[in-house]
């Protein structure tokens, strides 16, 4: 991607305007991820609250078995999209780079958090337009699925570890230590289990927002995460 | 009597050679080690000279020594004592008062940087010491003195390891784990309420026949006891797999000897021997008895819920509240307030259209 040097940041936000934004491995890496998260919150539920006992042999049966395959392979597949789509904030474009960092020296960045937290409190008339996220679903960005994505999959490989057992790769980069860290097994249980809830509501607010925008804002959303394009209302 | 060997006192109280070597292969054998380990855990035994053993005793219940005097293991009644040359152990020694505390003096200086201290309890460090006191002295002294001069240093059980329920909160007397008043010699941590007595007298047995300590995980517990779940050994492992748990103590699953996951096991977070070798010389242990696993050799048991719920209570949020139900609630909460804002957003934008409609009207009717 080419940015227009010469073109100010207002011209390309016109009325009518479409830029692209999103490259196609973060709108795939997006859908993704969206994906094995809700596999990973159901069948994380059902992991720590089992279904029903089942009558017969237990060789007629391996529900457990099939919920846990399904958490521990979503989980793979989050784990190596988070890698992989950290490695394109390197090497992607600057909107890729968003979810790895914030610009917290900004006071302009401040300042029109301040004013999108009012735009959504009432208090603001018109919202600002934004090429890529604004201030405020940039912070939840990242806090949520930068930070909270990286503690799921250092204490869910921490608690996978515990199962493959030593010598396994989850054992030696996860368990081994966070084990410790933390104390024992059922605390880093009990956390795994609150902050995959704030990754719950954070879905919850997430599509509520990107509902929300799509209808109010003055730019596209949720058609940019699949075409990539963005398109300036007024 | 101090420069015996291990087989001349064995010999000495009557065990014959032949038991001798049964119990040497059955050590090596305990230990994970191969056949071929059996004859060298007896040249050990027969050239090495005793290494004496200082137990002592802070805050505790005395379960431990319970447990480690029941070791079932063919031998170990009659013989791992007179092995361990236990020295001092004011539970289990015949002197008294004074005559002890002589002994305890006398060991420290003659086998001095050469003993191993082994530990069962804890010091409350609350008050000086003084909620725990040893022949007229607060006990946390008496553990720094005796620990000066060992060559290493045994925790028994959960109360030395981890500080159990002494040290559960809010803690009164401040009861400490070993390992964090004693910050300079080499701790072997051996968890549990009490351990496995096999378990005990193995970890033991390893450190004085291969005058080494034995391999430790990250958390100084000997890997080869502590290295594994309940879980990973249960044998009701195939019920947890196959979805099959028991709902109710009274059910008809809990006959069946269906997994206690529901129940609140905590087998799946606790490190510890029980689903391999067993209690009381291999006869059971709780799962085998239809209940589950309380992880009382994890750190801080006592602090972690009730041993009935498999998600812990975190009392902090409400009495009988866990990670689920405070999760679910926030989630809940903003499921309500997406609801709220929309409706207001709602609200909000039919008020300005009309607003917009009336001032376009306006403008009409000034034309």
């Amino acid at each position: 991607m080419t940015v227009n040097i010469g073109i100010k940041a207002e011209d390309e936000t016109a009325a009518g305007k479409t830029i692209f934004v999103y490259e196609w491995p973060v709108r795939l890496w997006h859908w993704l991820n969206a994906l094995s998260i809700v596999i990973l919150a159901v069948t994380g539920y059902f992991i720590a609250s089992p279904l029903p006992s089942l009558s017969g042999e237990a060789s007629d049966h391996f529900l457990m078995g099939y919920i846990r395959f399904a958490h521990f392979t979503a989980a793979y597949i989050f784990a190596i999209g988070f890698l992989v789509r950290a490695y394109w904030a390197l090497v992607g474009n600057h909107h890729a780079r968003e979810l790895f960092h914030l610009p917290v020296t900004s006071r302009k960045w401040w300042s029109e958090m301040l004013h999108e937290l009012r735009w959504y409190f009432f208090l603001e008339k018109l919202p600002n337009k934004y090429m890529g996220h604004n201030p405020l679903a940039h912070l939840m960005m990242f806090l949520s699925v930068t930070l909270g994505g990286a503690f799921m999959i250092f204490t869910g490989f921490a608690l996978y570890g515990e199962g493959a057992q030593e010598g396994h790769w989850s054992h030696t980069l996860f368990t081994s230590w966070l084990i410790p860290l933390f104390g024992q097994s059922q605390s880093v249980h009990s956390w795994h289990h609150l902050v995959a809830w704030g990754i719950v509501t954070f879905m919850i607010v997430h599509i509520y927002a990107a509902l929300r925008e799509e209808a109010m804002s003055r730019q596209t959303i949720i058609s940019s995460m699949i075409n990539g394009t963005r398109t300036f209302r007024d | 009597m101090a420069t015996e060997t291990f087989y001349e006192v064995m010999r000495r109280q009557g065990i014959t050679r032949r038991s001798f070597m049964k119990f040497c292969s059955l050590t090596a054998a305990s230990l994970g080690l191969g056949p071929t380990f059996a004859p060298k855990i007896a040249q050990a035994m027969e050239t090495k000279q005793r290494t004496p053993v200082i137990w002592l005793h802070g805050l505790e219940c005395t379960c431990c020594s319970e447990s480690f005097i029941r070791s079932a293991h063919p031998l170990a009644k009659d013989v791992v004592l007179s092995m361990l040359s236990l020295d001092y152990d004011d539970t289990l020694m015949a002197a008294a008062g004074h005559q002890a505390e002589a002994v305890l003096d006398e060991i420290k200086k003659k086998y001095k940087g050469n003993y191993i201290l082994a530990v069962e309890g804890n010091p409350p460090l609350n008050e000086d010491g003084m909620y725990c006191m040893h022949g007229g002295r607060p006990f946390v002294e008496i553990l720094k003195e005796a620990a000066a001069d060992a060559k290493a240093i045994i925790s028994w059980g959960a109360c030395a390891s981890w500080g159990c329920v002494q040290a559960a909160k809010p803690n009164p007397t401040r009861a400490t784990p070993v390992h964090k008043v004693i910050t300079d010699k080499p701790i072997i941590k051996v968890p549990g309420c009490p351990p496995i007595a096999e378990v005990m007298t193995g970890v033991i047995t390893y450190m004085l026949t291969f005058d080494r300590i034995p391999e430790l995980d990250r958390q100084g517990r000997p890997k080869m006891f502590y290295g594994q779940r309940i879980h990973d050994k249960c044998y009701r492992r195939p019920h947890f797999d196959a979805g099959q748990f028991v709902e109710e103590w009274d059910d008809d699953a809990a006959r069946k000897g269906f997994c206690l996951y529901k129940m609140g096991c905590k087998g799946p977070t606790t490190y510890n021997a029980c689903s391999t070798m067993r209690w009381n010389g291999g006869v059971s242990f709780p799962i085998q008895s239809g209940h589950g696993c309380i992880g009382c050799s994890e750190e801080g048991f006592w602090d972690k819920g009730g041993f009935y719920n498999r998600v812990t209570n975190i009392n902090q949020f409400g009495i009988e509240s866990n990670a689920d139900k405070i999760g679910g609630t926030i989630a809940a909460t903003a499921g309500a307030a997406v609801v709220a804002h929309a409706a207001a957003t709602a609200l909000s934008k039919a008020r300005s259209d009309n607003g917009n409609q009336a001032k376009s009207d306006q403008t009409k009717g000034g034309k």
